[in-house]
């Protein structure tokens, strides 16, 4: 059976999360985990799983040249700028998971179909993977929208120093994926962390300003696309229905980890990985059909 | 020169207080008090959304003036007081909120976090310190955390470049010995100034600020007849006159002061807070003050027990940034039955 041959550049807990996912798909395979520091807790698995291993980050892809289809970059913000160029020149589909926003923004349960010929594509953030299906649906449900706004709260321990540095680029293009999906004219995203013990789930709240709120159509279509989201993160929960709350229209989400390589509660850290590597699956359907 | 003064005073009425009026305070106001903060001679004004700068949203409420407006009309009678902002990574951004700042003539950046997570202001504190402003590290609901990690986190500040640390009681719920213990350890082992910023939520805002000091802090803040989150904050003319008795020199005319707080009375009557039930039991569930007024709405809205729902966000840990849960809890409580 064909598969698409990829490889992770980034090994941190984004990085390492999703090789073990990719080890576990049908139809992707692992040509090589590249980072910078081979004796790091992901180089470490990966080695002990048989996954070549490299520490000379985008040098070590460019030495695979021609043995691979897709690239997940899982450095920072900065390393895909730095990137994006070179795996374009090598022909390579870039899959960009920090919040560079170089590459066409891709949230799977809304806009799958429109990505697959982009080389380049960016999983938007976690928050922005949870809470986008929301903003989407109450733009489906309304013409005008004049505010939408997103909360997430996520443990201390989920995020690592790439997610901590790149606070501010997080803010900006969960903002512009909140408007680009919805249609609406201004947003804002929050991002707390927080250190309680035990480790808190991933929570995203959604909060709408629209002129007279039909909550009927707009649960309608968050039911629908929801039901595009679970089959891929099976631990995407509503926790509060939309509802009306001093004049906003508010929901919330929880979101569960499938526990891969961070425990369950890293629910950020599995959504973004779910959502490329349904991507990634996608892509490889799509070829093996061509 | 033997009167310098030996401890600096913050005063953060325009800043804290705006968790107590909803966000609303008006340009009238702001002129008015950012004058009188001038003429008692405090060394900082703090002004902006009680979450900071590009902190005015749905979640923790919208401002009635925009920071730009709010920091200009702060800036413009302030000659010997320096215009102070509150920042925290999460909410504002170096590009769209820092930089404003920057240019608006803000003279003291406060990068605030929780307490155990310095790191996320790595950047925005040494990017201020590259461009030679002056930055302070803030660290939030400090009662949560241990000393010994406090201090971890505010040496973790201080190697990014700030010049100074301020522990917040930010949930009122530290008792004297604690603050002695925590403002201790950092005044020991710490190259920068430390500072306190109390709550009034157990009683407790002028006695913690005097510990502290006692403990080698340089810093207070405070905010003038207490206008601040949940029970208040300490209040800044009793401050002066605490300090005073005890010859600690603050650079804050007495008279003055107990001037602007006749003017904060004026200005916001009925706003200013006051110890009730519920300030009491949030204090001693730990959860932060700035909860007070969502708390209350929401409240009314489930029609539940303010009470209980702070209870219920103490149990859960809830951070500074999170009053989303309020929504959710309160709807628990509402339908009778268990949250986790």
């Amino acid at each position: 059976m064909s598969e698409l041959s990829i490889a992770i550049l980034g090994t941190g807990n984004i990085g390492t999360d999703l090789l073990l996912k990719v080890q576990r798909s049908q139809s992707l395979s692992c040509r090589l985990f590249a980072g910078r520091n081979l004796a790091s807790p992901g180089m470490t698995k990966a080695a002990k799983l048989g996954v070549p291993v490299s520490a000379e980050g985008i040098h070590g892809i460019e030495r695979v040249a021609g043995e691979v289809d897709l690239v997940f970059d899982a450095t920072s913000a900065a390393g895909h700028l730095l990137h994006a160029p070179v795996l374009k020149s090598l022909g390579m589909i870039a899959v960009d998971l920090t919040p560079a926003k170089v590459g066409k923004m891709c949230v799977p349960a809304v806009n799958l179909n429109e990505c697959l010929e982009s080389v380049n594509v960016n999983m938007v953030t976690c928050g922005g993977q949870a809470s986008i299906p929301l903003a989407y649906a109450i733009g489906q449900a309304h013409q005008e929208v004049e505010y939408i706004e997103t909360v997430s709260s996520i443990a201390s321990r989920s995020a690592g120093p790439g997610t901590r540095i790149n606070l501010d680029e997080y803010l900006e293009t969960t903002e512009s994926g909140l408007r680009s999906f919805s249609g609406c004219q201004k947003s804002k995203a929050i991002l707390n962390l927080n250190p309680a013990q035990p480790c808190i789930h991933m929570q995203t709240t959604v909060m709408a300003k629209v002129q007279e709120p039909d909550l009927t159509r707009i649960r309608a279509e968050f039911r629908k696309v929801v039901s595009l989201i679970t089959p891929y993160v099976p631990g995407y929960e509503v926790i509060v229905e939309p509802l009306l709350e001093n004049g906003r229209v508010i929901s919330m989400v929880r979101v569960s980890g499938l526990g891969d390589y961070l425990p369950k509660f890293a629910g950020n850290l599995d959504i973004i990985n779910c959502a490329a590597i349904a991507y990634a699956e996608a892509l490889a359907k799509k070829r093996m059909g061509a | 020169m033997s009167d310098a003064p030996s401890l600096t005073l913050c005063d953060a009425t325009l800043r804290d207080g705006s968790h107590a009026y909803q966000h609303q305070i008006t340009a009238e106001q702001i002129q008015a008090y950012a004058s009188a903060a001038e003429a008692a001679g405090v060394a900082y004004l703090e002004v902006g959304h009680g979450n900071g700068l590009g902190a005015s949203s749905l979640q923790v409420g919208e401002s009635l003036l925009t920071d730009e407006e709010m920091l200009t009309l702060a800036k413009e009678p302030l000659k010997h007081t320096k215009l102070s902002v509150h920042i925290i990574p999460g909410f504002a951004t170096i590009q769209r909120d820092i930089q404003l700042a920057m240019d608006l003539g803000v003279e003291l950046f406060r990068i605030g976090c929780h307490c155990t997570e310095a790191d996320v202001c790595e950047r925005h504190i040494s990017f201020l310190r590259q461009q030679s402003e002056e930055v302070w590290g803030v660290l939030m609901m400090s009662h949560m955390a241990s000393a010994a990690v406090l201090l971890e986190e505010a040496k973790k500040m201080q190697s990014y470049g700030a010049q100074g640390i301020v522990l917040m009681d930010s949930a009122g719920a530290y008792l004297p010995e604690e603050v002695k213990q925590k403002v201790g350890l950092l005044v020991e082992n710490l190259e920068v100034a430390v500072g306190f910023h109390a709550h009034q939520n157990l009683g407790l805002a002028i006695a913690n600020s005097l510990v502290a000091v006692e403990a080698g802090a340089r810093i207070l803040d405070g905010t003038a007849k207490g206008f601040g989150a949940g029970a208040g904050n300490a209040p800044l003319e009793l401050l002066v006159a605490v300090l005073q008795q005890k010859q600690i020199l603050t650079g804050v005319d007495l008279y003055a002061m107990l001037d602007a707080a006749n003017l904060v009375e004026r200005l916001f009557g009925s706003a200013l807070p006051t110890m009730s039930d519920v300030s009491i039991v949030s204090g001693l569930a730990g959860v932060f003050s700035g909860f007070a007024k969502p708390v209350k709405r929401v409240a009314e809205q489930f029609q539940v027990d303010p009470r209980d729902i702070f209870v219920e966000l103490g149990k859960r840990r809830v951070v500074g940034g999170q009053e989303d849960l309020i929504v959710e809890v309160a709807s628990a409580l509402a339908a009778g039955k268990e949250t986790i």
